[in-house]
């Protein structure tokens, strides 16, 4: 008889047991020291700033679908409300950006005047430069910290994940799941999104917050400096967000989880908190979605509400099922290479294809090439580019005649695991 | 003997049609118990209300010395308590390997940050390993639990249970799909278990009943028909006439 002690008492070193996870560090460290070496801010130039920092947003995209594979691909939750927590940490960031550099403008034009500036009339002055645009000159109670760094900081981390944990408890207590889940979450983020619209939010409706790319009391730095700071922050919060999650999926809690996706009921009668477990994990990657928001919009200069609309997040899902649902790398993969070919072929870089009857313009048609690589990955390569990698190690999906893995909506199909 | 569960004039009705009908059922500590009927007889809702999953409109179900009540405790609460239950179909995580499955199913501290910082010891693995053992997957133990036979995922289930280490096993239809020697496994690893713990065994095929050797209670229409030994069951009239057919 084989002895079960070689078998399956391997010692569980987190890092020793999944050599996927140095490879992934080891690629993210190249990729990061390549562009950082090529960059316009250290001399070479080959890379320009505007594209480092695309590449430092996609990598804060990357994080973002870290989030949803763990909340969807691991624990089943068809969450289409991610992107709304993304928004909230990019808002909550914007806020003081823009509220500390205003102050710094207010105060300088300010000085010129014979006598010096009451408090009063600077935070008048800084009302009236950031809202003037909606009409107000007054600060709305939201912006009650937007002075306070630290506050804000906080506030990245602590609304998403108030907000997730207040809905996550009302849906998951009531047993809302599957398809319903998912328009529960979407309704929210539709309702965030419409709430930021208008210009009563206090956010500056759809005008949103701009000009976050200038760093407060940093004006002598040059962008491709800062443009590769945001860069390192990225590619740091990316690979710690993995390790996070590699340590969150390994182990007993990740068997809990993926149980819950295959078979809730079941896990229930097992005597686990089912409802405890799907909140602990929709709140936490709220809050792994808003670190991402908040890397995110300073590089992308500007935030609006329209970048929370329910759209975004199915995109998400989009990136994470052509990754590859249930893998860490394949969501990571998925967004840098879906979004990275997104901007390629909606920034007009594109060629046009001309069929002779028809021109295909890539900035319209795109989108519909994103649909239909959608549906053929999800028909055809349920592993989706992950899957790839599965080959190359040599993991074959399970033959069971069609049959998923588990009753609930969220489970793995039969071509999406392997033996 | 003392009492462990005691379920008193319990009624559950799903849109008029009364699945259970004023029903007392009680089991001690240690103890077998077969429970046989018809289809529909209201076997499986009984099972339901006891794990939690439905909530009888009126009646009482106490459970253990402090005489605390089922009702209004969640399925996870339940079966922290000490009942566990096996589904007619297998259920188990085929996604997860045999280790993985028993792992899980380990009497060990539920909650979210606790299983965050679980890593098992070496006694941990020594009991998956004797539970495997037990169940006769010991060699499986790496093999994703949905590459097993139907047996197998029968046993697996039964073991994930005997690691729970609960008080009180509900088991429907263990031998449902089995070969008489898988039968036959599953009647020593059953006959085992109730040696230290309550064990009641909803079963539809007599002579599987009659190799369980223990008492038997009948159900029919939601309520107790008879009680007793499978000969004084079998040689009930209305028991003849409701099940066994005339």
């Amino acid at each position: 008889m084989q002895n079960p002690s070689t078998t399956a008492r391997k010692p569980r070193f987190l890092l020793a047991d999944k050599p996927s996870v140095l490879i992934f560090l080891a690629c993210l460290g190249l990729f990061t020291l390549g562009v950082t070496v090529l960059a316009e801010g250290s001399g070479i130039g080959v890379i320009s700033t505007s594209f480092v920092k695309t590449l430092g947003k996609t990598l804060c995209l990357c994080l973002v679908a870290l989030a949803m594979d763990l909340v969807w691909g691991y624990c089943g939750i068809l969450s289409l409300g991610h992107m709304a927590f993304f928004g909230i940490g990019g808002y909550a960031i914007g806020m003081w950006l823009m509220y500390a550099r205003t102050e710094l403008i207010v105060v300088q034009s300010l000085s010129t005047a014979p006598l010096p500036a009451t408090a009063q009339e600077i935070s008048d002055g800084i009302a009236t430069q950031i809202f003037g645009v909606v009409g107000s000159s007054d600060f709305p109670p939201i912006w009650g910290f937007a002075h306070s760094l630290p506050l804000q900081l906080a506030a990245v981390v602590v609304v998403p994940g108030l907000l997730a944990l207040v809905f996550g408890w009302l849906a998951f207590r009531s047993r809302v799941t599957g398809v319903y889940l998912s328009i529960l979450t979407q309704a929210m983020t539709l309702a965030l999104s419409l709430y930021l619209f208008q210009n009563d939010s206090g956010l500056r409706g759809n005008n949103g917050l701009s000009g976050l790319q200038n760093l407060p009391g940093l004006g002598d730095v040059p962008q491709s400096a800062v443009s590769l700071w945001f860069f390192w922050a990225s590619a740091a919060a990316l690979g710690l967000g993995y390790l996070l999650c590699v340590w969150v999926v390994s182990g007993k809690f990740g068997s809990v989880i993926r149980a819950i996706r295959d078979d809730e009921s079941r896990v229930r009668f097992l005597g686990y908190p089912v409802e405890v477990y799907k909140l602990f994990i929709f709140t936490l990657t709220a809050v792994i979605a808003g670190i991402a928001g908040a890397l995110y919009y300073p590089q992308a200069g500007i935030i609006n509400p329209a970048e929370m609309a329910p759209i975004a997040s199915i995109y998400l899902a989009v990136w994470v099922a052509i990754g590859g649902r249930g893998r860490l790398y394949g969501a990571v993969i998925g967004a840098g290479f879906v979004s990275l070919l997104s901007t390629f072929f909606t920034g007009g870089q594109a060629p046009d294809l001309n069929l002779g009857f028809y021109t295909v313009q890539w900035v319209d048609w795109w989108t519909v090439l994103l649909g239909l690589s959608f549906v053929v990955v999800t028909l055809f390569a349920p592993k989706g580019l992950g899957g790839l990698f599965d080959l190359m190690a040599n993991r074959l999906s399970p033959n069971r005649h069609g049959a998923d893995l588990g009753p609930d909506a969220g489970a793995l199909r039969e071509k999406e695991a392997d033996t | 003997m003392s009492t462990l569960l005691e379920v008193s004039g319990v009624s559950v009705s799903f849109d008029g049609f009364k699945a259970i009908n004023n029903l007392t059922f009680q089991i001690g500590e240690a103890e077998m118990r077969a429970v046989i009927g018809p289809n529909g007889a209201g076997k499986t809702t009984f099972m339901d209300i006891v794990t939690g999953k439905t909530r009888p409109d009126e009646g009482r179900v106490l459970w253990g010395e402090k005489s605390q009540s089922l009702l209004s405790m969640s399925e996870s609460q339940i079966a922290q308590a000490g009942v566990g239950r096996k589904f007619q179909r297998p259920t188990v995580f085929e996604d997860q390997s045999v280790q993985d499955n028993l792992m899980l199913a380990l009497k060990k501290n539920r909650s979210p940050f606790a299983v965050l910082g679980f890593r098992p010891s070496g006694q941990d693995l020594d009991r998956v390993e004797e539970l495997a053992r037990e169940i006769g997957l010991i060699d499986a133990l790496t093999r994703k639990s949905g590459e097993l036979s139907h047996g197998q995922k029968q046993w697996l289930e039964i073991g994930m249970l005997l690691a729970q280490e609960p008080r009180l096993l509900l088991v429907d239809e263990p031998a449902a799909g089995m070969t008489p020697a898988e039968r036959e496994h599953t009647t020593d690893l059953l006959v085992e278990a109730a040696k230290t713990r309550a064990v009641v065994v909803v079963e539809h095929d007599m002579e599987f009943v009659r190799r369980l050797n223990c008492k038997v209670t009948v159900l029919h229409e939601g309520s107790v028909l008879a009680e007793g030994s499978i000969d004084h069951v079998t040689a009930n009239e209305k028991v003849i006439e409701v099940y066994l057919g005339r």
